[in-house]
């Protein structure tokens, strides 16, 4: 029989990390940002149905890039994980922070366990009763949380996409301004995304107790006006 | 968080999700029974633009008033509403229940459930209520709303065994539902308007409360009116208590005066 080689663990964690971070790389990104209101969500999303960012429970949205059928397949076990939390205590025991922490444990036990790991980033937002309560917690495909105030970007290209989202930002924006914004740091000074491949959802503190909502192409193009 | 392996996954179904982390209801033994609070009569009826609920409020346990307040008329989800009568906890229960699977269902899946499969859904839900009922725990519901893709408002009645039955004009169920419904039969018209089918709602329950000791009728004392809602296709719109007081007050005089 013969005798498996030996690899060092720093380079088996590091292939994976290249491996999801490559994986992740490869889709188009995805921002979350803060507004007058609450926090909307805009993702470039070429799909109509297939979609990035949805509702969790009445305060708590879900954003997803990466391999679609893993981030749905997260996006169901925080469904439940919420439903279960609200039917066994109260619908305001359910917060964003345990999700996010659960999340991260899913992708931390998966990365360091399974052959190969998740190749999502995953965004958790809350919107409070008072602007001062939004929160937004951004995951990575190890388990790491972040914790962000006014600006997230997940996908490829971050980086770029992140700066020019902060150069951007202030304080007391309105929908129509974050959404332009949103919009624009995605796609950059050269490119302009066509209105029916981006995907625009809000979590508003005036829907009453359901705060997320989509914004349809229709509503998108009247913000963008 | 619970995790499945594809083949198997609960799925959008939120009590079977309950049953696999273990967290389905107690079944008692299978004799004996038990007493616990009863709530009483819910009426509802179509009419030109959609559908009229409306129950009392009053939860009875034997010849004892024990609630004033009850809701028993709720909403279940934007453009749907159940009513419950039976043993007050268990019908409680199935009703958060209830409510809980089809926002779970609508998440899960990204779209609303149809209005035969919410009225299907039920059916199921009282079914698994059948072994307390053998012990006297009786829930008998109603489900009424506006299905958005035939436009038209809908009912439905239930028996205790899950049996589901659709019907074309009105429903009514608990101890008062043989007064209730007398009333609303004599007065039905199709295609009434709004305001013809929440008078028709009321003096329903008007009448029930007359004859039915178990049914509470408007508490003018403690401002307690029965609850009565629209579902059309605008949603689910509850009325006013004030409304109703005007509405019960026209009741009375007419009442008074013959």
């Amino acid at each position: 029989m013969s005798q498996p080689f030996y690899v060092a663990p720093e380079q088996v964690m590091k292939d994976r990390a290249d491996y999801a971070r490559k994986g992740i790389a490869r889709g188009r990104a995805l921002i979350g940002i803060r507004y007058t209101e609450g926090i909307a969500i805009v993702a470039e999303n070429p799909s109509e149905t297939l979609r990035k960012v949805s509702e969790i429970y009445d305060r708590i949205a879900f954003a997803g890039v990466g391999r679609y059928n893993e981030f749905d397949q997260l996006r169901v076990a925080g469904i439940r994980a919420a439903d279960l939390k609200g039917y066994q205590y109260s619908r305001d025991d359910v917060d964003a922070r345990s999700l996010a922490n659960q999340f991260a444990q899913i992708l931390g036990n998966i990365f360091t366990h399974e052959m190969k790991p998740l190749e999502v980033e995953i965004l958790v937002a809350e919107v409070g009763s008072e602007p001062a309560g939004d929160q937004m917690f951004h995951i990575l495909y190890d388990g790491t949380v972040m914790d962000q105030r006014n600006t997230a970007v997940l996908g490829g290209d971050a980086e770029t996409i992140g700066t020019r989202l902060r150069e951007g930002f202030e304080e007391g924006m309105d929908l129509a301004g974050v959404v332009r914004l949103g919009a624009q740091a995605l796609g950059g000074p050269e490119r302009e995304i066509p209105i029916t491949e981006l995907e625009v959802a809000v979590l508003s503190r005036g829907n009453g107790r359901r705060c997320f909502q989509r914004v349809d192409d229709a509503a998108v193009t009247a913000l963008m006006a | 968080m619970p995790f499945f392996d594809p083949g198997d996954d609960p799925g959008s179904s939120f009590p079977e999700l309950l049953r696999r982390i273990g967290l389905t209801p107690v079944v008692t033994g299978d004799r004996g029974s038990v007493d616990v609070p009863h709530a009483t009569t819910c009426v509802a009826l179509r009419f030109a633009d959609g559908v009229v609920m409306a129950g009392d409020r009053r939860a009875t346990s034997g010849n004892l008033i024990s609630h004033r307040s009850m809701e028993k008329v709720v909403q279940a989800d934007s453009h749907s509403g159940v009513a419950i009568a039976g043993a007050a906890g268990p019908a409680m229960e199935m009703i958060r229940l209830f409510q809980l699977q089809l926002e779970h269902y609508e998440k899960v899946e990204g779209s609303l459930l149809s209005l035969e499969g919410k009225a299907n859904q039920l059916s199921m839900m009282v079914r698994g209520n059948l072994p307390a009922a053998m012990q006297g725990l009786v829930v008998v519901p109603l489900f009424a709303g506006y299905d958005l893709r035939r436009q038209q408002g809908r009912l439905w009645a239930y028996d205790v065994t899950g049996g589901r039955y659709e019907e074309r004009e009105y429903i009514a169920t608990g101890s008062g539902s043989l007064h209730a419904s007398t009333v609303i039969k004599v007065g039905f018209r199709s295609d009434m308007s709004r305001d013809d089918a929440i008078n028709l709602a009321a003096r329903s329950l008007w009448e029930a409360a007359d004859a039915d000791s178990a049914t509470g009728g408007p508490d003018a004392l403690r401002g307690i009116y029965p609850i009565v809602a629209t579902v059309t296709a605008d949603g689910w719109q509850p009325i006013g208590d004030d409304e109703l007081a005007t509405r019960f007050e026209a009741i009375a005089s007419e009442v008074r005066a013959r």
